[in-house]
């Protein structure tokens, strides 16, 4: 009886082990509706603080070394820099208008941004705070996505419908792939392999082969009782082992769960309504998303594909980054 | 044969008198257990009947609310839950509430076919023999939850581990409860008959003014007297104790309030039982002339 007593307690001891909490890291979420940045704790899911911002923040991404913040405030025409010790705006960046989503560099350096208004990428050197280049592209370009390489953006504009390959070092576009209606984010695969494009309208994310440069798979999704309509695929994650994809599904309140190599959906994760964008935390154990219309986060976790837990954040969220460490 | 012959005066402390044991209680107590074990082991159809009622409303009812309900983030829930997952346990309680009512339902087919005399002519105290009656009662529908819960399971309603340890109390307590209000409502019933009458009046509307099918928040809003027959019911307070346990969490007022509808119900039905000063014995034709 004792021995069984001590096999249980010892069963017990790892589950809990298992089951305790990730590391802590701040996950950074951009409300665009009252101009805030709102910061929440990992490990208890909890806001921790709420910065005032520019107007309009949506694009959000971190440092290499998570010491600075890079913000679109996309009414200010300005890419603001927020220190993440003080939580104090430190300065900005000249990102030409209307800054939407922007991607760092795999070096650090390089900041590309897409400027919805204007139809061009803006690269800008971060270590001259300066603007390097401006690419033009289709109509309204809107999702960025950079290879693991840094060799290769890819933007998509949401009127043109296409995918722009530009090569980093000439800045010359070399590839234009025809998506679906409204293309909104664009994922590379961390092998390189491929890039994930969602298209909002088309209801379908596009995989891109990296190496011919064609559309090889369309991702359909498909939720009982709703209608096709309003499933709007918008940000795409896919985990570093490149076996799982995440894609939020917009006013379809729902998160999919997608096989990365057989391309099968194999879940949709309730979450709030309207989904935007997604965060693999460090670790990758947790998946963060923003839900638009009910001002919250949810937390989701990649073991199991549960939600776990809703954050009230700021109005309307928008984008969502975790602090490296 | 009536009643009245059937239910011979035996007094409470008669049991004591003639040098009852602990063992003597315990043999009588298995007795009516596996009675009640087998009845149900023998009835499939009712085995069947008591899963489908609540399968039928968590894959149709709960597939065709999904979006008119919509999703709303409450406790003990910490995100946004599908509809299935919210009435899982207003499900859990209809099965106890239908398995209650029929537990006593059998008590007065007992009475009307004269099986109820080898029960009460028992010399064991009558609150005794009514409690283990209860207890078998009980058994049997967290079985039946037991069950409904292993196929929700599978249909993606997955609570916390520990949360199906937790509800084992919760089930228990709120059986106890619904046994206790079948027990003294089948006190006062005459015939087999009447008792449908009874499930309308009293099954259905226990049911549907809880929370086990929409959120009292929702009910509040539409209509707010509804609201407040809601929080008069014991059977919302079961539901939303085993909602909370289910998610590893105990919601203390309603613990508190299901513990005291649960004695209310079971003095109410042991008196009520009492040939000295029950009901019962105020009925001069309570059995075997249906």
């Amino acid at each position: 009886m004792l021995r069984r007593l001590t096999i249980l307690s010892a069963g017990l001891a790892v589950t809990a082990s298992l089951g305790s909490p990730a590391s802590a890291y701040m996950v950074y979420v951009s409300n665009e509706k009252d101009n805030t940045v709102t910061v929440v704790d990992s490990t208890t899911m909890e806001v921790v603080r709420t910065i005032d911002v520019g107007q309009r923040p949506r694009g959000i991404t971190i440092s290499h070394d998570g010491k600075f913040i890079y913000l679109c405030a996309s009414d200010d025409d300005t890419i603001e820099i927020i220190d993440t010790a003080t939580y104090e705006i430190v300065g900005s960046l000249p990102s030409g208008p209307d800054p939407e989503l922007f991607v760092l560099s795999p070096d650090g350096r390089t900041l590309y941004v897409a400027n919805e208004d204007d139809n061009l990428v803006t690269v800008i050197d971060l270590e001259s705070k300066s603007v390097a280049m401006e690419v033009p592209v289709g109509v309204e370009p809107e999702g960025m996505g950079i290879s693991p390489d840094g060799k290769s953006l890819v933007n998509t504009s949401e009127t043109t419908n296409m995918a722009h390959f530009i090569d980093t070092e000439s800045h010359e576009i070399t590839d234009n792939v025809l998506v679906d209606a409204r293309p909104r984010f664009a994922e590379f695969k961390p092998d390189n392999s491929e890039v994930w494009v969602s298209a909002e309208i088309g209801g379908t994310v596009s995989v891109i082969d990296n190496a011919s440069r064609k559309v090889k798979h369309k991702i359909n999704f498909e939720i009982p009782g709703l209608r096709s309509e309003s499933i709007q695929p918008v940000g795409v994650r896919i985990t570093a082992d490149g076996k799982k994809a995440y894609v939020a599904l917009g006013p379809a309140n729902r998160v999919a769960v997608v096989n990365a190599e057989t391309y099968e959906v194999e879940k949709y994760v309730l979450v709030g309504q309207r989904v935007w964008q997604l965060a693999f935390t460090p670790d990758q154990k947790t998946i963060i998303s923003t839900n638009g219309v009910s001002n919250d986060i949810t937390f989701i976790d990649v073991a199991t594909d549960e939600a776990v837990q809703s954050v009230t954040v700021g109005a309307l969220p928008w984008g969502v980054v975790v602090s490296p460490n | 044969m009536t009643l009245q012959s059937a239910t011979a005066p035996v007094s409470a402390g008669a049991a004591m008198e003639r040098g009852f044991g602990t063992r003597q209680y315990l043999v009588c107590l298995r007795g009516i257990l596996v009675r009640e074990g087998l009845r149900f082991l023998n009835q499939r159809e009712r085995f069947i009947s008591s899963l489908v009622r609540p399968l039928l409303w968590l894959f149709v009812f709960a597939a065709g609310f999904r979006q008119v309900l919509g999703v709303s983030i409450i406790p003990p829930y910490k995100t946004y839950v599908l509809y299935e997952v919210y009435i899982t346990p207003g499900l859990c309680g209809m099965i106890l509430l239908f398995s209650g009512m029929q537990s006593s339902l059998s008590m007065v087919y007992d009475r009307e076919m004269g099986n109820m005399r080898t029960l009460l002519v028992s010399p064991f105290p009558r609150w005794f023999l009514l409690v283990s009656k209860l207890l078998a009662g009980v058994t049997v529908s967290i079985l039946q939850v037991y069950a409904f819960l292993a196929i929700a399971w599978f249909w993606g309603v997955k609570p916390p581990w520990t949360g199906y340890l937790m509800v084992l109390p919760a089930l228990f307590l709120s059986g106890m409860m619904l046994c206790s209000l079948g027990m003294l409502l089948s006190s006062m019933i005459k015939q087999l008959e009447n008792f449908a009458g009874i499930m309308n009046f009293v099954i259905f509307p226990m049911y549907f003014a809880s929370p086990a099918l929409y959120p009292l928040w929702r009910i509040q809003e539409s209509s707010p007297l509804l609201y407040k027959i809601c929080l008069a019911n014991p059977f919302t307070y079961a539901v939303e104790l085993i909602r909370f346990a289910l998610y590893g969490q105990v919601d203390w007022g309603s613990l508190m309030l299901v513990v005291a509808f649960t004695i209310l119900f079971l003095g109410g039905a042991i008196l009520a039982y009492d040939p000295s000063t029950g009901l019962l014995g105020r009925k001069q034709d309570t059995g075997g002339n249906a």
